[in-house]
């Protein structure tokens, strides 16, 4: 008959209008935007409606997603921020677009390099988001961010990212990125140790291993 | 198709056989033939008709600056599988001219135009030789070493005004007009007689063959694009109308031409990486696979075993990606308006979700590296595509072919329309499903195995009528063999390292030429890469398949309604990306 | 709705809070100005996958009423340049910003339509759309995730809260001038620049810099 497989599909269409419905009932009484409700409807196993409300409800971000770069920062023991960034140049080199700008800070006395950053520049309007600087930077210093809500309405103003702009403490790493930071800091503490006791091997009487980056 | 008797050929051996037209190229660790412009056409005739060299997968320009030379370089395949011949013909860098070899493979025809178009070498004989990606009128060849962009920074990355005393300064604010513009000499802008569509309404004229007709009806000329909703892009058809039957059509791309060969060649080797991605930005995974073969070839390396078999799972998601993505707006320009294409996408949210969950990125994945990966897949991941893979893909594949397969107006609507026989097929160089939807069975995958396919059970669905029909259903069987694949993957997948070596962000890659392929989703892939020991490829090309494909856009649209115009579109399945890189 | 559209500080009496608001002219119109912005269906590249991911049912921003994608620039209120702006494209950007008709609204999504992004250094690419046409929200990142992508339209919708009848541009007695659309010549032609182009294309003995089309090095 013409038209039988129309109707085959229509069926197929009213199945998926009824299945929200259904998976409706199943939230019953309970609050219209939670994250719990978000994440069932982009499982697996979701049937029926499958719109997260943003900006109600968030997506989950899972750990590796990437966004635009920024540096991480120690905090001592007194507040004060410690770089972890040694100025090396390495994402500089890396980076596919070119669109980060270092500035080495020199010894004013002697005029020789110190390992931290003077500047740091970031065009946010040229980053392609691909994460080799991240994925290449020795001292775990520079990685990449979750924060996606940067949307401005002048970008001369706001979208080259300096400095100051870039850093965040180790802290919110550990927050948006828990398996990969415990497993730098595992790596971390290894070689601290493996240092620490080759050192020892060396000479009796060592020196406590600093905390934070080794410059190098 | 003729059975070819298939001649087993190794380098050496062609040149002792045809010593008159061949020599081998003698630079270390370059490949192929090297012959002399005015005898190219009749070999090229010798390796169609005797050798079997039916399928010419890519034609692409070289320059040897600073050396006076030029080069063109082809690469022939058969269709019934094995090893390719790669052809090159040299020619100075004054008034360049290489015979067209459009006569004997029309699906040079498009890139012989770009070579022309970047190059500047001349293509005799060429039915329609006019600038492709950039408009007519631009000054100068770009792709020549000697020629510099506006935003000229230096030759090659990194730059070196990036560290250590790196101050940002936007390029524009080096640029007289902050406008990435550069005028030659004596250029009067006021005498220029303006941007004109003349050089494609008189070749889309030239191109009518035939007007017959009983009824009395007007000709005329209609463009599609470049902002039309159903060219997926800015993708632009001029097309020539008797009454509403087409008569004539011509593509005009490079709307999205953003120079990434050009790009791709001040990058270093691993920069290139996340460029890859942005060509087909459907199927980043599979361009990265190619790219990385092309390279890993040069390099000499081999990624390990579970590295292969996760380069292998996610080329196949991204193969079900991109076809979802292709069914569902086939549909949507057949005027079935959201809801295939809405249910397609429900299904690949599921897949980006993977591939951010694994690469960091919803479509620009840059997952690959040379000899391996960037990392490990995280916990979790596997499960989750295990469970897509046996569980809810198949369910929601047989739905949607409940919903669609059958359909008295998608079967009225796609049948018989937009017809492309196998000999034509070939001869365009068309590749993938639309290759394999008019009875060719090739596929990469099996003809020139690379990483791992030898080791699964899969089919390669042929379909025999290459009709719109033909390739919307090849796509959906593609996807069923797929899920064959990722099935067999998720119970093999080994443990171990997924990276040769340490990771670097410096590559040593050996001088030298290598061109590596791969089925991509929308057909063969191939990278063509030149090395000369540096930290930067010297050439880097890309063998776009959505490109080639529309070779045969035209011959497959005329005698068409204007309205099935747009699904023959839909059918070949172009990204813009890629099309115009 | 009450509580987005009332201004406070007036005083209605208790009885009748529940059937009356009262609210300012600028914000009714605002507030349903921005709740039924119609994006043009115009995609560019990369991005516009994201877009077309954003219209659809995962993320679906028929939510925030702008379910209508028009094909036509005629019928649309925001353009969303979503992907790279090549020198070959730009006067049909022009022309379509041209023919949409006030009030209208442009995002540029993501950084090749900000700024130029990757592909900045790209002979054939211009360095932001806004060397061409008014931009009012820039979304970073290659590509915006939907996600993004909504937080744009939001911050948008916020722009338009802030809009006042007196003061926008449609409702002023002096014509809107069009945009006048570049040129491809040599290379692009802004037909605004003709007289700096001629100067510099002149200048006499001046050395060109590098980077010139027509002199290899």
């Amino acid at each position: 008959m013409v038209g039988w497989e129309i109707i085959r599909g229509l069926g197929v269409t009213f199945k998926h209008f009824a299945e929200t419905y259904f998976d409706d009932l199943k939230w019953l009484g309970k609050p219209r935007y939670s994250q719990e409700r978000a994440a069932a409807r982009s499982s697996l196993d979701s049937r029926g409606a499958f719109t997260v409300q943003y900006p109600e409800e968030k997506l989950v971000i899972p750990e590796e997603f990437r966004y635009i770069p920024f540096l991480i920062y120690d905090e001592g023991p007194d507040g004060e921020k410690i770089d972890r960034c040694t100025s090396c140049g390495i994402c500089a080199k890396v980076c596919p677009p070119q669109c980060i700008w270092i500035v080495r800070t020199n010894d004013p006395v002697t005029g020789r390099p110190i390992p931290e950053p003077a500047e740091f520049y970031i065009d946010v309007d040229i980053c392609m988001n691909c994460g080799l600087c991240a994925e290449f930077c020795p001292f775990d210093a520079i990685k990449m961010d979750h924060d996606f809500e940067i949307a401005t309405t002048n970008r001369m103003a706001t979208d080259i990212f300096d400095k100051q702009r870039l850093s965040q403490p180790a802290s919110y790493y550990a927050s948006i990125r828990p398996t990969n930071f415990a497993a730098e800091e595992k790596a971390r503490r290894e070689k601290e140790a493996a240092k620490a006791a080759a050192a020892a091997a060396k000479r009796p009487a060592p020196p406590a291993p600093g905390k934070g980056p080794v410059a190098g | 198709m003729t059975e070819q008797p298939i001649v087993e050929s190794p380098a050496a051996d062609l040149s002792a056989q045809y010593p008159d037209f061949l020599t081998p190229d003698s630079r270390p660790n370059f490949h192929g033939f090297v012959l002399a412009p005015e005898r190219l056409l009749e070999f090229l005739k010798i390796a169609r008709d005797e050798l079997g060299y039916d399928y010419l997968s890519s034609v692409t320009g070289v320059d040897d600056y600073p050396e006076d030379r030029l080069e063109v370089v082809y690469h022939l395949y058969r269709t019934t599988g094995g090893p390719g011949l790669e052809l090159k013909v040299f020619t100075g860098r004054q008034d360049p001219v290489v015979p067209s070899a459009v006569p004997l493979y029309p699906g040079a025809d498009f890139q012989e135009r770009e070579i022309w178009d970047m190059y500047g070498i001349h293509f005799s004989g060429h039915p329609d030789l006019r600038r492709i990606l950039m408009w007519e009128g631009f000054a100068g060849f770009p792709m020549r070493k000697d020629w510099k962009e506006a935003y000229f920074e230096e030759e090659v990355k990194p730059f070196k005004n990036r560290w250590p005393g790196g101050r940002a300064v936007r390029v524009e604010d080096s640029n007289p007009f902050g406008n990435n513009v550069e005028y030659p000499a004596g250029f009067d802008p006021s005498q220029w007689t303006g941007e004109s569509d003349d050089p494609v309404y008189d070749a889309l004229r030239r191109s009518i063959i035939e007007e017959k007709s009983d009824l009395k009806t007007d000709q005329l000329i209609v463009n599609l694009g470049p902002q039309h909703p159903s060219t997926h892009g800015v993708f632009r058809m001029a097309v020539a109308l008797d009454g509403e039957t087409v008569i004539g059509l011509k593509p005009v791309m490079g709307y999205m031409h953003r120079n990434h060969e050009k790009i791709g060649e001040r990058n270093t080797f691993l920069a290139n990486m996340p460029f890859t991605d942005r060509l087909d930005y459907i199927t980043s995974m599979s361009n990265n696979f190619g790219y990385a073969l092309a390279v890993e070839k040069l390099m000499g390396i081999q990624p390990p075993e579970r590295a292969e078999y996760i380069r292998v799972m996610m080329a196949e998601l991204t193969r079900i990606n991109s076809h979802l993505i292709s069914t569902g707006f086939l549909l949507n320009d057949l005027g079935a308006f959201f809801t295939p294409v809405l249910y397609a996408l429900e299904e690949r949210e599921f897949i980006l979700d993977i591939f951010e969950a694994t690469a960091g990125s919803r479509m620009m994945c840059n997952y690959f590296r040379f000899g391996g990966l960037a990392r490990d897949l995280p916990a979790g991941v596997f499960d989750e595509v295990k469970k897509f893979v046996t569980d809810r893909l198949p369910r929601k594949m047989e739905e949607l072919e409940t919903y669609l397969v059958k359909n008295e107006i998608i079967r009225a609507r796609c049948e018989g329309v937009g017809v492309l026989t196998t000999e034509q097929a070939i001869g365009f160089s068309a590749a993938g499903p639309i290759l394999r939807s008019s009875g060719v069975p090739y596929d990469v995958r099996r003809a020139d195995p690379y990483s791992i396919y030898d080791r699964f059970a899969f089919d390669i669905p042929v379909r025999m009528n290459g009709d719109v029909y033909d390739r919307f259903l090849l796509r959906l069987d593609e996807i069923h063999q797929s899920i064959r694949i990722l099935q067999q993957v998720v119970k093999q997948m080994p443990e171990g390292p997924i990276q040769t070596g340490k990771p670097q962000y410096t590559v040593r890659v050996p001088a030298g030429e290598a061109y590596g392929r791969v089925e991509g989703p929308k057909g063969e892939l191939g990278f063509y890469v030149v090395s000369n020991g540096k930290q930067n490829p010297w050439r880097y090309h890309v063998r776009a398949p959505s490109f080639i494909n529309l070779t045969g856009l035209a011959q497959m649209s005329l005698g068409q309604k204007v309205a099935d115009v747009v699904i023959v579109l839909g059918s070949v399945d172009i990204v813009l990306g890629e099309v115009d890189r | 709705m009450s509580d987005e559209l009332s201004s406070p500080g007036y005083d209605v009496p208790p009885e009748m809070q529940s059937h009356v608001t009262i609210t300012r002219l600028d914000k009714i119109y605002n507030w349903s100005r921005r709740n039924s912005l119609w994006p043009m269906m115009f995609g560019l590249a990369c991005c516009a996958i994201e877009m077309i991911c954003t219209a659809a049912s995962r993320y679906d921003f028929s939510r925030f009423g702008m379910e209508v994608m028009r094909p036509s620039p005629r019928q649309s209120d925001v353009m969303i340049v979503s992907g790279t702006v090549t020198k070959k494209m730009v006067p049909q950007i022009v022309r379509l910003y041209n023919q949409m008709p006030e009030p209208k609204y442009v995002i540029a999504m993501g950084a090749c339509a900000s700024g130029g992004g990757p592909f900045k250094e790209g002979y054939n690419v211009v360095s932001g759309v806004d060397k061409f046409v008014p931009v009012d929200v820039y979304i970073p990142g290659c590509p915006p995730t939907p996600q993004a992508l909504l937080h744009g339209l939001i911050t948008l919708q916020k722009k338009i809260d802030r809009e006042s009848l007196s003061g926008v541009r449609w409702y002023q007695k002096a014509p809107i001038e069009p945009i006048p659309v570049p040129v491809l010549g040599p290379d692009l032609m802004d037909p605004r620049r003709y007289d700096q182009i001629f100067e510099y294309t002149h200048a006499p003995a001046s050395p060109q810099p590098e980077g010139s089309a027509e002199t290899p090095a």
